[in-house]
């Protein structure tokens, strides 16, 4: 057992590092506040191959692997929830579906867009949540209705689709057999260009303002067959597991938001003086750093894991649900407390720690709750 | 280069000053290293020379004079009149060979720079780069190091006084340790010298009138001339001269919230005391000022008569560039940040309202003078 | 053609600098980090790369915990690196440092079409001086303080900036520029780059490798070879701090103009 990183994921993180304090950090709470797209940053994500960074060279990837896509996200998240959120959704929710289930003609068509390092690379999305069914996916409305000559009709709307509206192409779950519930399902690579589909509402958000959300509405939209993502009717298992997969980003993300928050703290509480002396001389803060630390570090050992089981084939649908579970509630605690150590200057926009705590709590919600994620692991456990 | 042997110590003497010109102007801080040239001159009981390079320059040897030169060495050739590395290091090269000077001084300017390694490599002796403070008599050595250093006193008093190495002082880490340097084998001992350091000697006109002129004969041509000068430009744009300010008043990070009112109150107080604006690296870096503002160890360093940092933390890098002011004002809401470690006064504050607070203030104080 | 940049692994000045009782900088406190100017260099070289396919070598001399850096330079694209590290070449000023990267050069070859690219100065000794006396060593021409350059058919066109402008200066390859940070951006690793970089060759050259050049002689390397010596190394005293001013309103800026006022300071 060796819980180091290997020399090729150190040197990584160390580029991370340096990435996001020169490119993401300043850009953090401007994003925020005029809940803009980070569309320059993006595009640097994507020429220095952090946007395809867990996918074989073959295919058009970096050729890393899912700890160095777990390590990115996280120290991007550490100054941006944002950004981390991007990559998380993009990679996972995005590319991955089309990684695992495509054919080689679609992985060449639709996945080494997504994943080539290089400015001006394409961005992917995820459609499977709908007005009426979120993790609930048999009650989907949206339906793709086959034509004769094999092509398909799609109608319907998604909701809450992160990167709507700015991504390129979309994995969509539709309807093909609506007496099968869950079992007729099936999954649709979709263009944004395709006739018929259109953007709805941007939301405006508490947190992770600056990843565009919204609704995507599909009217007639005309299917070519070579679309339809994996078997017909076999949609529910590509959502499944590419959500899976997307909780390894997720508590990235969360990992990474609680530990820029510490961070920050700590700094500020060596610098920060009442009483006479600096916070870090109280000893109640000091206990309130030390389960901080320990909860991240636990959080980190549970993503860790579950990044590295996907690595070498191991299952890992419970370990990437603890992970998010553990790191995404982490996260909302050590923000909450850092919020505190901050006291009213973590109250106001001019600190970035309300941010990060604004930022925390939808990794407790998307991709599945953290009810949801307790029902996955009791699922796992008793089964 | 005729044979030339640099460990024979004995066969060196005389102190030199490279005159650097530009367009056939004196660049002024050669008159400082003058000054400096003529205080080791006179330590070491020996002549100050100037060393001139141009074309039609015959007429700054007077100046030279002036300001301490006993006599000029001039180099006048048309492939001297804009500096090329190899035209200036190949005619001085011939010369020190030939007349072999115990000290060189070069100001430490871009071309200076240049020009000093190139040498120094090709006479095989050493060079030590952008000096501080410069001595050849050990009591005023120790007297330095009295005042500017924290060595105890044991170590100071044993010294060797019979010692007549050059000891050249110059800062490193940005101003976080001082080494002198010495170069005890081999001559010519040559320093370059930080502009704006060393005081410039007084004008004497007589002493300009009897300076000794030696034409020195120039064998130079193209094919010795490796690079081509193919222009010189002088940047339209107001330079800002930080390093010659007296009065210097820097932004940093603090102006994030509101960049353009930050700036132009940075500005307002620079026009009402006769300063300039300068910025901390964080404010250039993030463009809000150009990179030739910027004070610190990666941009200039500056010692005015007053700094005023508004919104600077202090980081390391920007202290070592401004650490030497002789008044420093410092405005930050961080009642930590390290800047309040080197200011002779600290406002905990807003710097939006308390800029203009101090302009107002200012402002009052000289009406009322 | 091939660039060979010289780089140097300094410790990182924009943290805490650590110095030890005896004057001297406790190094080992201290992170490490590439030197900047050096990294335009390296940038620089990498450019030309993009542009013309040439190969680029990075060499440094250090200690052999420098290779970390060489891989980092390797993960931005640089094809070889090349250690210069033995115990002959410890104490080595700018004089000796340079007849041993000269060696170094020669030993990697350099040829007609070939460039030199070197960081301005670095932030640890401020010298500026290794780079030129590199050119001299290997006999060709120099440009330092680069902000811009180009390459034509051997021809090189270098925007050479002065204090109140700049020259624009032609010399022509083999020859060795100095880079200074307007030059350019310096790029991240890129993941494919860190993927790679371990395996792409890094020779290490050390004393023996590199003794039959006649630049290497045993009174012009190391601490023996060095014309210059450090006779002391202090610290400055710390100015004492000043005074916080009480309140940030009127009245403090006002009593502060006025004892400004009779200091001459303002």
């Amino acid at each position: 057992m060796d819980f180091r990183l290997t020399k090729e994921e150190a040197l990584f993180q160390k580029m991370c590092r340096e990435f996001a304090i020169n490119e993401v950090e300043p850009l953090a709470a401007e994003i925020d506040e005029q809940e803009r797209y980070p569309e320059e940053t993006v595009q640097k994500l994507m020429k220095y191959g952090l946007m395809g960074i867990q996918f074989p060279k073959e295919v058009g990837g970096s050729g890393g692997n899912y700890v160095m896509y777990s390590i990115a996200i996280e120290e991007m998240s550490k100054f941006c929830g944002t950004t981390g959120g991007i990559m998380s959704a993009h990679g996972t929710l995005g590319a991955w579906p089309i990684y695992h289930f495509g054919t080689p003609e679609q992985k060449e068509k639709w996945l080494r867009p997504l994943i080539e390092p290089k400015e001006g690379a394409k961005i992917g999305a995820f459609g499977l949540t709908e007005p009426n069914a979120g993790t609930d996916s048999a009650a989907q409305q949206t339906i793709a209705e086959k034509q004769a000559d094999g092509s398909y009709i799609l109608n319907g709307t998604k909701v809450f689709i992160t990167g709507g509206g700015r991504a390129d192409t979309y994995v969509v779950f539709a309807m093909t057999d609506k007496t099968k519930g869950n079992k007729g399902i099936s999954a649709f690579i979709v263009d944004k260009d395709d006739p018929g589909f259109s953007i709805g509402k941007i939301e405006h958000k508490m947190g992770i303002r600056g990843s565009q959300t919204s609704e995507l509405i599909f009217e007639d939209v005309h299917l070519p067959a070579d679309r339809l993502l994996g078997k017909e009717n076999g949609g529910f298992k590509i959502a499944m597991m590419t959500l899976d997969g997307g909780r390894i980003g997720i508590a990235s993300q969360a990992l990474g938001i609680a530990q820029g928050a510490l961070d920050k703290a700590v700094q500020y509480m060596k610098e920060r003086v009442q009483f006479g002396k600096t916070l870090d001389k109280f000893q109640g803060l000091q206990w309130m750093v030390a389960d901080m630390h320990t909860q991240i570090e636990a959080a980190r050992l549970l993503v860790r894991r579950a990044a590295f089981n996907h690595d070498v084939g191991l299952p890992f649908t419970k370990e990437a649900a603890m992970a998010k579970l553990y790191a995404s509630e982490v996260a909302m605690d050590v923000t909450t407390k850092c919020v505190q150590i901050y006291g009213g200057y973590g109250y106001i926009r001019e600190y970035p720690m309300e941010r990060m705590m604004r930022d925390a709590k939808i990794t407790e919600i998307y991709e599945g709750t953290s009810q949801v994620q307790r029902m996955v692991i009791a699922g796992q456990v008793l089964r | 280069m005729a044979e030339f042997n640099s460990t024979k110590l004995e066969d060196f003497s005389g102190v030199w000053v490279f005159c650097e010109q530009r367009q056939g102007k004196l660049q002024p801080t050669v008159l400082e290293l003058l000054g400096e040239g003529r205080k080791l001159a006179n330590d070491l009981n020996t002549e100050l020379c100037g060393l001139l390079l141009g074309k039609d320059v015959d007429g700054i040897a007077k100046e030279l004079g002036a300001y301490g030169a006993d006599k000029v060495y001039v180099a006048d050739d048309a492939l001297l009149e804009t500096y090329t590395t190899d035209a200036y290091a190949k005619v001085i090269c011939d010369i020190v060979a030939d007349k072999k000077p115990e000290i060189m001084l070069i100001a430490a300017t871009n071309i200076g720079r240049d020009l000093g390694p190139r040498c120094a490599a090709r006479l095989h002796t050493g060079l030590t780069a952008d000096c501080t403070h410069l001595d050849v008599d050990v009591d005023k050595y120790a007297d330095f190091l009295r005042e500017a250093s924290t060595l105890p006193a044991a170590q100071i008093d044993a010294l060797n006084r019979a010692d007549r190495n050059l000891k050249m002082t110059r800062p490193a880490f940005g101003g976080h340790l001082m080494a002198t340097i010495i170069c005890p084998r081999f001559r010519p001992q040559i320093a370059t010298v930080r502009p704006g350091v060393f005081k410039k000697g007084e004008y004497d006109e007589a002493k300009g009138n009897a300076v000794a002129v030696e034409k020195i004969a120039v064998s130079l041509s193209e094919a010795d001339l490796e690079t081509k000068v193919l222009e010189v430009v002088k940047e339209a744009k107001e330079l800002v001269d930080l390093a010659g300010a007296d009065v210097v008043v820097s932004v940093g990070r603090g102006i994030s919230k509101d960049v353009a009112a930050g700036i132009k109150i940075a500005e307002d107080l620079a026009a009402e005391l006769g300063g300039v604006v300068g910025g901390s690296r964080a404010a250039t870096d993030a463009g809000w000022l150009t990179a030739d503002h910027q004070v610190g160890q990666t941009g200039k360093t500056v010692h005015p008569r007053l700094y005023i940092a508004l919104g600077i933390s202090g980081a390391i890098q920007h202290k070592a560039g401004m650490q030497d002011s002789e008044c420093i004002i410092a405005v930050n809401k961080a009642d930590s940040a390290p800047i309040f470690d080197v200011a002779d006064y600290g406002i905990c504050g807003d710097l939006f309202k308390v800029g203009p607070m101090l302009l107002d203030a200012f402002k009052a104080a000289k009406a009322g003078k | 053609m091939k660039a060979i940049v010289c780089v140097k692994q300094v410790p990182d000045t924009s943290g805490k600098v650590a110095v030890n009782p005896d004057g001297t900088l406790n190094r080992a406190s201290m992170q490490t980090i590439t030197n900047p100017d050096d990294l335009n260099a390296v940038e620089a070289a990498l450019q030309l790369k993009d542009a013309t396919g040439c190969k680029v070598v990075v060499v440094t001399m250090g200690p052999p915990p420098a290779e970390g850096m060489l891989r980092e330079l390797l993960a931005m694209g640089a094809d070889e690196a090349v250690l210069v590290s033995s115990r002959e070449f410890g104490g080595s000023d700018t004089y000796a440092t340079s007849q041993i990267l000269a060696a170094a050069i020669n030993k990697i070859g350099i040829e007609d079409e070939d460039i030199v690219l070197c960081g301005r100065q670095a932030i640890d000794g401020d010298t500026a001086q290794v780079g030129s006396q590199i050119a001299e060593k290997l006999e060709i021409p120099q440009v330092s303080y680069a902000a811009d350059f180009k390459i034509e058919g051997g021809k090189v066109t270098v925007k050479r900036m002065l204090e109140d402008g700049y020259m624009t200066i032609q010399t022509s390859t083999p020859c060795l520029l100095t880079c200074i940070k307007e030059l350019n951006a310096p790029r991240y690793m890129s993941l494919s780059g860190i993927m790679d970089c371990y395996a792409k060759p890094l020779s290490v050259y050390d004393y023996n490798t590199l003794k039959d050049d006649p630049l290497i002689e045993p009174d012009t390397i190391g601490l023996k070879g060095s014309p210059t010596n450090i006779f002391k190394s202090f610290t400055p005293p710390q100015k004492g701090k000043g005074k916080m001013l009480e309140g940030a309103d009127k009245a403090t800026c006002e009593s502060l103009a006025a004892e400004l006022l009779t200091k001459h300071i303002i």
